[in-house]
């Protein structure tokens, strides 16, 4: 028996995402094979034929593929995915989107956000917002389960050379969802999920014009910028620099709160960063409980300040 | 259009639940239960729906003991019209769930099932998916906008990438994102009124499926708490704990 693992990509390679499911799945000590999905995946194949580790690459080509939409991909996944032991994807917002389909089709239950495998049925997953750490033994047949990135390093490029195989399309027979945009935020920032540095800013801010702080000081530090709940409903930032339960999972070197009280919800998306700083006029806050080194007082003193020397 | 909304009730988000000493589970006694605040989210966008004639009907559903009754007459309150409890003592997981609900989709004949992303307790974020596949119908799921256009419908969903549109036909299934709406407060005549409303108790035998666990917990622990950091005084030294001590800039 064997492992799937579902590929996302982004352009010509193998998402980091993907990557660090790659290094998970290297645990079971089964065959790896990746499956990948799109209009024209040659490069993404070659990239995933590349990583130590990987036995055998599925190519699945169709235009219908052109974007991923979880309903066009379902059907080849499940009869693909059936004569497998288990069957992982990364915990991203593409994982979570398509992986329950294939399970439920397959009847069997699904795993989402794996940290830890203890052995090939036993496995650890955060619960309440990672203030429980819950182990979980499946009993299914095949084994499906989104891998949470941060919780695993992402695989290297090695010298092996997996096999490419095309496996054919199978095509919905049911209505599907079809795409119309995607509205990306433009950033020349490195990206939040896998970034270094990250410096986050909430409601302290105020307002959107007062976010350019954040922005500067991420700018001198070569950090991503990141958000609390409170600052993107209050429209300082998009969406996708949310982190929290909900939100993104962050595991950088350094996390920078900056106003941010530290809700748990907030606090589920980044406790597993290396250092942590926090700068909050609150000094009750709660995310002073939880960093490293913490700053009290008017972030609209402290951080103009923190900019200006930081860089020197 | 029939919208069939799915419901659950547990932990309120704002308690920081506790590990019983036996490491069996979450201790839930004398603990604050409420509506999952993302299925409060899609009562909310049946409900506004409804005001703007495209829904004409609200179904509420939820799976789980006699207690979770206090959840449908939650969603009662904020405008559903009528509720439906499957009762089982069992530990509901999301493919059973989403069995039930299907099963539930066959009897009703809804256009339109919403439900929440995902569940605050367990955090699976599966239901809605599986419920999908089961269907054969379109998703769209993390949704924060929904438009309806007589058969069809256009959603913006929140992905890591940015906002996504996507447009599907009737009938769909939606999961709701936080940003999709604030719901509303229910109002004290409207929660006098809710006692008033149909509520109908199934049972999974009934529909004919199986709610048994597929996945057993075999213990739960605190995550490994992080150490009581320090306050530092001024900028100058933060740098300096920063570069010297922690070495990370």
């Amino acid at each position: 028996m064997a492992l799937l693992l579902i590929a996302e990509h982004e352009k010509d390679t193998l998402s980091p995402a993907t990557l660090a499911t790659l290094t998970a799945a290297k645990e079971f000590s089964v065959p790896i094979h990746v499956v990948v999905m799109g209009s024209s995946v040659k490069k993404v194949a070659d990239d995933a034929a590349s990583h130590e580790g990987v036995e055998k690459v599925w190519c699945v080509e169709d235009p219908a593929l052109s974007y991923p939409i979880a309903e066009q991909m379902t059907k080849t996944l499940v009869e693909l995915g059936k004569s497998y032991e288990f069957i992982l994807a990364p915990s991203t917002t593409f994982g979570k989107n398509l992986l329950p389909r294939i399970a439920a089709l397959l009847g069997v239950a699904q795993l989402s956000d794996v940290i830890k495998i203890d052995d090939n049925k036993t496995f650890v997953r955060p619960i309440y917002a990672g203030n429980v750490l819950a182990t979980v033994r499946s009993d299914d047949p095949i084994k499906v389960m989104t891998i949470r990135p941060t919780a695993f390093d992402r695989a290297a490029p090695g010298a092996s050379k997996a096999s490419i195989e095309a496996y054919a399309f199978k095509k919905p027979e049911q209505p599907t969802a079809t795409f119309v945009k995607l509205e990306q935020s433009k950033s020349t920032r490195p990206e939040l999920t896998s970034a270094s540095i990250i410096v986050s800013g909430g409601r302290g801010l105020q307002n959107k014009e007062n976010f350019t702080l954040i922005e500067q000081l991420a700018d001198k530090l070569g950090a991503a910028i990141g958000a609390s709940r409170a600052a993107v409903d209050a429209g300082f930032v998009p969406n996708d620099y949310q982190v929290g339960q909900t939100g993104k999972v962050v595991a950088p070197s350094l996390y920078i709160a900056i106003g941010i009280s530290g809700a748990i919800q907030h606090l589920a998306g980044m406790k597993d960063s290396k250092v942590i700083v926090a700068i909050n006029k609150d000094p009750d806050a709660p995310i002073f409980q939880l960093a490293d080194y913490g700053l009290v007082g008017d972030l609209f003193t402290l951080v103009p300040e923190l900019i200006s020397k930081i860089g020197k | 259009m029939k919208v069939l909304v799915a419901v659950k009730r547990l932990v309120d988000y704002s308690v920081k639940v506790r590990v019983k000493a036996d490491h069996s589970g979450v201790d839930l006694a004398g603990v604050k239960m409420s509506l999952n605040p993302f299925d409060e989210i899609a009562v909310e966008e049946a409900v506004r729906l409804k005001e703007k004639g495209s829904a004409t009907e609200i179904v509420v559903v939820t799976i789980g003991d006699k207690s979770c009754q206090d959840s449908l007459r939650t969603a009662l309150a904020l405008g559903a019209d009528r509720a439906i409890h499957i009762e089982t003592s069992l530990e509901t997981q999301p493919l059973g769930v989403a069995q039930a609900l299907k099963a539930l989709v066959e009897r009703e004949s809804p256009e339109l099932v919403i439900l929440g992303k995902q569940a605050i307790d367990d955090d699976c974020n599966q239901t809605g998916q599986m419920l999908s596949a089961l269907l054969g119908w379109p998703q769209g799921t993390f949704i924060s906008k929904l438009t309806v256009k007589n058969k069809e419908i256009e959603v913006i969903r929140e992905v890591d990438g940015g906002l996504e549109t996507l447009q599907m036909p009737l009938p769909a299934v939606l999961t709701t994102d936080l940003r999709l709406n604030e719901p509303r407060y229910a109002t004290l005549p409207n929660i006098m009124k809710a006692k008033q409303k149909p509520l109908e108790i199934l049972t999974a035998e009934a529909l004919g499926v199986d709610l048994s666990p597929h996945l057993k917990t075999l213990s739960v622990s605190e995550p490994p708490g992080r150490k009581a950091g320090i306050k530092v005084e001024t900028v100058d030294q933060l740098i300096d704990k920063l570069r010297n001590e922690a070495k990370v800039i």
